[in-house]
């Protein structure tokens, strides 16, 4: 081939490839839907949400898996601790400005992926889930298979979309129709009283404070749902991995979250829908573009990419796709 | 913000804020005191040659730590910008230093050289591009951390994209050792010290006594008040980058050798640690990070003698949580910075 940089068309019908890749952008468009609440509408700088996930995804595996907790309360369940853990964290955090409440949520984030990976009979440690799932013969995703083969025999087969190819279509639908749901939900709660409160706190904690509300209260509040949140998008990335490790809660994929908060704009929640397909699908598809370049480069070109994107997005467009440039005040 | 004063409706009882308040006033020796308990117990349950040893490892690491600290908090201080790149600028000496050392065949001390000037123009580079067309559009907190996330990938990968992400050496013997009253050193851990301290020392007499240092320092403390007395902001930023780019340059440089090996990944890895030293030191104060530094670099060395190796930055991180509950704006850190 004498074409340096060539595209190639497979890409158009690689289903499973492309399933997978909506999936990925499910789990985030949720994990950021909390950053969301977080960053877009209370002015909390929330950078510990790889940890929210990372503890929703273990305390549910470690409630089914060693504990043999049933699959459908152990969800709620692991959501629960997710939240505790989310007051537990912002107690002590919440109180100090945003440059040190980003660097002390990141520091907590990393402490939980340490001990993850350092408690192997708690966790798998670096082996992950599956030296847990091995060990007490039990999986994590029973449940989630039974309900995956209804989907399919009574929803997908139908309209004929049964090739191996669309195995894992269910998860995708269900994960979508959570992020929709949820964004939904969201953009209601924001809306209600309790919602202006927290954009009262954004804009001016002092002023919501001498109006009698209780700024720490409902900062606390919204760092608790975020960990909710986190939660969810934990058990769909444990489902769709099969086991996760510690390596899928590193601080970066907090910083994905942050993309697509820009790329989608900062307070509106149909906005990370559409941030986590702007990051997800270039991101991807980079992938089919025949460059001149081993794995590890186009590996590493993505992530320039995805730099280079955030510092113009940063400077030219701040309020991202669907944000308004009016809801951006986040100087203090 | 709130220190000090309790604010209406907080839940806070009256005898925390008196721990609080007894704390602030005496945050430093108080500090220290809680590391001299510490040490006490860990020479008492390990001897002294463990402890000395793992001491030396801390102070090894606490001088990167320190070095890269210092930058990070300076350009705090003077900008209000947290710079998530700062970690990846310590990689990016070290691949210089690497580009001209084992590729081209320079000493090392020559390639060092160089790699601190090309981090601290690369620094001053992202001031001119990126930081201060930013400020003139009054970007906030938010906006301003997202721009050094993004020039952290691109450094980081660009790196990567070049270099590739194996384990690179800068052909240091990190084996050879001295034996000094019993303990034995790492020769090039020795040399790493005591260029990491002179240069610390020498960082900290400048910040201290010359009339640049009193500027940076004036600038960090109170930017508007320093530009009324006079002072040529525009040149004390340049500069200031300059500095945190130069000492990022010998501090990735340092970690290289002492280390032993890096990858693209090593400067984010540290950065988080250099985070802890600057906000345990108090967010933009300069000799609070060179404290901090080295209290970090202590705390996770002195940590694997009771526990796991693993765990060290874990342990340091807490350490950081439970200091910043009791006092929120760090162990140096004025209630100003707040």
């Amino acid at each position: 081939m004498s074409v340096p940089v060539a595209v190639s068309f497979d890409f158009l019908s690689a289903w499973s490839f492309w399933i997978g890749v909506g999936t990925l952008a499910g789990i985030y468009g949720i994990f950021t839907l909390g950053l969301q609440l977080n960053v877009g509408y209370t002015g909390i700088l929330n950078f510990g949400q790889a940890g929210f996930m990372a503890i929703g995804a273990y305390s549910a595996v470690i409630l089914v898996v060693t504990l043999g907790v049933p699959f459908l309360l152990a969800l709620p369940l692991s959501m629960l601790i997710t939240m505790a853990v989310g007051l537990l964290v912002g107690l002590p955090t919440l109180r100090l400005n945003s440059d040190y409440l980003a660097i002390a949520t990141i520091d907590f984030s990393e402490v939980i992926r340490i001990a993850v990976q350092n408690s192997d009979s708690l966790t798998g440690g670096n082996q992950g889930t599956i030296s847990l799932e091995l060990e007490n013969n039990r999986i994590f995703s029973g449940t989630w298979f039974t309900v995956s083969d209804w989907i399919a025999a009574n929803i997908f087969d139908p309209v004929g979309l049964t090739d191996p190819d669309f195995l894992n279509l269910p998860l995708l639908a269900v994960i979508w129709l959570t992020l929709i749901l949820l964004a939904f939900g969201l953009s209601r709660l924001v809306r209600s009283p309790w919602g202006r409160v927290l954009r009262a706190v954004r804009e001016d904690e002092d002023a919501a404070r001498a109006l009698g509300k209780n700024v720490f209260s409902y900062k606390l509040q919204s760092l608790a749902i975020a960990a909710g949140l986190g939660a969810i998008a934990g058990w769909f990335l444990t489902l769709n991995l099969q086991s996760v490790n510690q390596t899928a809660f590193e601080p970066i994929f907090t910083f994905f979250g942050y993309v697509i908060l820009i790329l989608g704009g900062l307070a509106s929640f149909p906005g990370v829908i559409v941030g986590t397909i702007l990051l997800w699908i270039p991101l991807e598809g980079l992938r089919f573009l025949d460059l001149p370049l081993d794995g590890g480069q186009v590996a590493a070109l993505r992530f320039v990419l995805v730099g280079l994107v955030l510092i113009l997005l940063v400077a030219f467009r701040p309020q991202g796709a669907l944000g308004k440039r009016e809801e951006m005040v986040l100087g203090d | 913000m709130e220190a000090g004063t309790v604010p209406i409706g907080d839940p806070q009882s009256s005898a925390w804020t008196r721990v609080r308040s007894g704390a602030a006033a005496h945050a430093a020796e108080l500090f220290l005191g809680v590391m001299a308990l510490v040490g006490g117990f860990l020479l008492i349950v390990y001897g002294l040659q463990p402890l000395a040893q793992v001491t030396i490892n801390g102070l090894v690491a606490g001088s990167y730590f320190a070095l890269g600290a210092i930058g990070l908090t300076l350009v705090y201080g003077i900008l209000r910008l947290t710079n998530f790149a700062h970690g990846d600028l310590l990689t990016l000496g070290a691949y210089i230093a690497y580009a001209f050392s084992i590729s081209i065949g320079m000493p090392l001390i020559v390639a060092m050289a160089i790699s601190i000037l090309l981090v601290a123009a690369f620094a001053i580079a992202t001031e001119l591009v990126m930081f201060k067309p930013m400020r003139k559009k009054r970007a906030g907190t938010l906006q301003l951390i997202l721009m050094t996330i993004g020039l952290a990938f691109v450094i980081r990968y660009m790196i990567q994209l070049f270099s590739g992400s194996a384990q690179k050496s800068l052909g240091v013997n990190v084996t050879d050792t001295i034996e000094f009253i019993g303990l034995s050193i790492g020769r090039t851990q020795l040399i790493v010290v005591i260029v990491g301290l002179i240069v610390l020392i020498a960082v900290g007499l400048m910040l201290r006594y010359t009339s640049l240092g009193r500027q940076m320092r004036a600038l960090a403390d109170n930017f508007d008040l320093a530009e009324t007395t006079g002072i040529d902001t525009g040149r004390i930023v340049i500069l200031t980058w300059a500095l945190s780019g130069a000492l990022a340059g010998l501090a990735g440089v340092l970690v290289a050798s002492s280390i032993g090996s890096f990858t693209p990944n090593t400067g984010f890895t540290l950065l988080l640690s250099l985070f802890a030293a600057v906000t345990l030191g108090g967010i933009g104060n300069a000799f609070g990070a060179l404290a901090g530094g080295l209290v970090i670099g202590i705390t996770q060395e002195w940590s694997t003698l009771p526990f796991d190796a693993e765990w060290k930055v874990a342990i340091s991180f807490v350490v950081l949580i439970i200091v910043l509950i009791i006092r929120p704006q760090g162990i140096f850190g004025s209630e100003r910075t707040l």
